[in-house]
């Protein structure tokens, strides 16, 4: 199999951020909420490039502290860590719930398949967003709290898509052929539907998995995500956003990290995409 | 009755049963926790008496659909409550807030639809040369980043390094609508890029459709030059998508401006909601939730209209 280069690309850095969330502690050169030195510290790589206020010469610090003097390197391995368990948790949520529900929808037909579509229908009139904040306001804000309400959101848009699918599947000759065999409904759904759909279904959990990591940053950057002292990118933002009026860049670290990771799922995906559909020879 | 009068009546009918339903929904939200609002407000060390003082004071003692009811009708009437945090009349706090809102919005809606339809022509009359690709990339690096933080890295470079405009876009009733406007330029910027890319994106795909009709090879194949073909065969035939494009766009804008405005402490209806949502004040919140759901459905729904309106085939039926 020849990948091509975007996508190796692609699969090198996604790969490299999961590597990262997953050994945090092991690559993290302080702790989480060690406070190492002063407010703001300059960073190696502003001294390198020349962009240190003049007259500092040296640093400890690869990306220098934060605003209560935490190692910003650090928060940002372990803020990487929160931002993308939480985002791949709501996006199995939203995955297995959306598309069991989808394809359910589509092999019961009539009425169930009605009240599901005109139920979906409801939730995306109202913007996720706005919906979360809601629901928020009473809720209270904890990890799991969050992983549910984005997975539930998004599931939304998951099961449209498992639906159209799986609708297309389920006229197939040989699912017909299976039914007539007197296969059950578990049978059609999962060793019928399933193999059939999981190729766009696969292409389409990149971009909500992207859709997940924006949603969590902007909950937590309007102080209704992760709650400090975790550390999350969102959260990273809003501690240090202060300092963005003095001329002080820590907080668009999380800007260069949340876009080499959403790209380069993208390009992934955006491979798998091509893969599939030119193997299915045509068939919409 | 003309058919589609009867469209356009059914599509506007539905539009109101879907604003009635995701009342509902908005209101039902604010139910599902495990304990109730007035726990959750007050929180763990709530004394009985004061529980039973907010419960009292909220309504909570009444069935939830009698309280639903009379808060619809209550809304409807434009009385939409009382703040707890302030004790503030939540209509008369929205006012303001509301038209600041639509006026940041407006303002990006004015600069980023004509921009992103002629990026989208052009990106469609050079397709797969440079600058299609550069438009593609640029398109693609700033939906990768939240806005809230395209907010900041344009905060950073124009307001604090460059110094051009401020950068928080206070405003008041004081300022002409000069000093508004300079006051506001970076949010506008920061919205009409985060549409801009949608939007561009989608009217290039819509344009590129009708580029592969039948009637477009012909024009070609006669010898018009590609503006042309563009201007005269396929622009009439995308207008329908591309409104479509447009108006999903400003449903889009009405959510972005929630984020931008925090990022720039502009006093808009967006932080409103931010500001009560963690301090869990709740009828501020709904009231909030439900004009933000009508205004996304009612875009939504014109956009809808528009579609069934310019479809040539729907307007002379067989």
């Amino acid at each position: 199999m020849r990948v091509p280069f975007a996508a190796a690309v692609g699969l090198f850095f996604t790969a490299t951020y999961f590597l990262m969330a997953i050994f945090a502690p092991l690559i993290a050169p302080y702790g989480m909420a060690e406070v190492v030195g002063d407010v703001w510290e300059p960073s190696k790589i502003e001294i390198m490039l020349g962009l240190a206020p003049p007259g500092v010469t040296e640093s400890n610090y690869w990306l220098g502290t934060d605003n209560i003097g935490r190692d910003l390197l650090s928060r940002m391995i372990y803020g990487g860590r929160t931002t993308i368990w939480i985002a791949t948790a709501a996006t199995v949520i939203s995955f297995v719930t959306g598309s069991v529900l989808g394809f359910l929808a589509a092999v019961l037909g009539g009425w169930a398949d009605q009240a599901l579509s005109r139920f979906v229908d409801l939730i995306m009139s109202i913007p996720s967003l706005i919906f979360a904040l809601v629901v928020l306001s009473v809720m209270p804000v904890t990890v799991p709290v969050l992983i549910v309400v984005m997975g539930l959101l998004d599931a939304t848009r998951v099961y449209r898509l498992a639906r159209a699918v799986a609708v297309d599947v389920n006229v197939m000759d040989y699912v017909e052929a299976a039914k007539l065999r007197g296969e059950g409904r578990g049978w059609i759904i999962f060793r019928e539907i399933l193999p059939n759909a999981l190729s766009p279904l696969i292409a389409e959990m990149g971009l909500r998995f992207i859709f997940m990591v924006l949603f969590v940053s902007t909950l937590s950057f309007l102080g209704l995500g992760v709650q400090p002292p975790a550390a999350d990118w969102g959260g990273i933002v809003k501690e240090n956003k202060e300092g963005i009026v003095y001329g002080i860049p820590a907080a668009l670290l999380p800007a260069f990290a949340i876009a080499t990771l959403a790209i380069s799922v993208n390009l992934v995906a955006d491979w798998v995409l091509n893969r599939t559909t030119s193997l299915k020879g045509g068939r919409g | 009755m003309h058919p589609i009068l009867k469209l356009v009546a059914q599509r506007f009918a539905l539009g109101i049963l879907l604003l009635f339903a995701a009342s509902i929904l908005i209101f039902a939200g604010t139910m599902i926790l495990p304990g109730d609002v007035a726990q959750s407000i007050l929180g763990q060390s709530a004394t009985p008496e004061n529980l039973a003082n907010l419960r009292q004071e909220l309504g909570l003692n009444d069935p939830p659909v009698e309280r639903y009811f009379s808060w619809l009708f209550n809304a409807l009437q434009g009385d939409l409550g009382t703040a707890l945090t302030n004790g503030r009349d939540i209509a008369e706090s929205l006012g303001q807030r509301l038209s600041n809102t639509l006026f940041l919005a407006f303002w990006a809606a004015l600069i980023s639809v004509p921009l992103a339809i002629f990026l989208g022509l052009l990106a469609v009359r050079y397709k797969d040369r440079w600058p299609d690709k550069l438009i593609s990339a640029v398109t693609l690096a700033s939906i990768s980043i939240p806005e809230f933080l395209l907010g900041y890295i344009l905060m950073f470079i124009v307001a604090v390094k460059l110094q051009w405009f401020p950068s928080v876009a206070m405003v008041n009733d004081s300022m002409t609508v000069f000093e508004k406007l300079q006051a506001i330029a970076l949010p506008v910027l920061v919205l009409t890029l985060v549409v801009l890319a949608h939007m561009m994106r989608m009217t290039r795909a819509a344009i590129l459709n009708v580029m592969q009709s039948a009637y477009i090879e012909t024009a070609e194949l006669k010898g018009l030059n590609s503006f042309q073909v563009i201007r005269r065969h396929a622009f009439p035939n995308a207008i329908a998508p591309i409104v479509n494009v447009v108006m999903l766009n400003l449903a889009y804008l009405v959510v972005g401006v929630v984020v931008v405005e925090v990022v720039f402490v502009y006093p808009g209806m967006g932080q409103y909601l931010v500001d009560h949502v963690s301090k869990r004040d709740v009828p501020v919140v709904q009231a909030c939730g439900l004009i933000f759901a009508a205004v996304y459905i009612g875009l939504n729904m014109i956009a809808d209209i528009v579609s069934i309106l310019a479809n040539p085939r729907l307007r002379h039926p067989k």
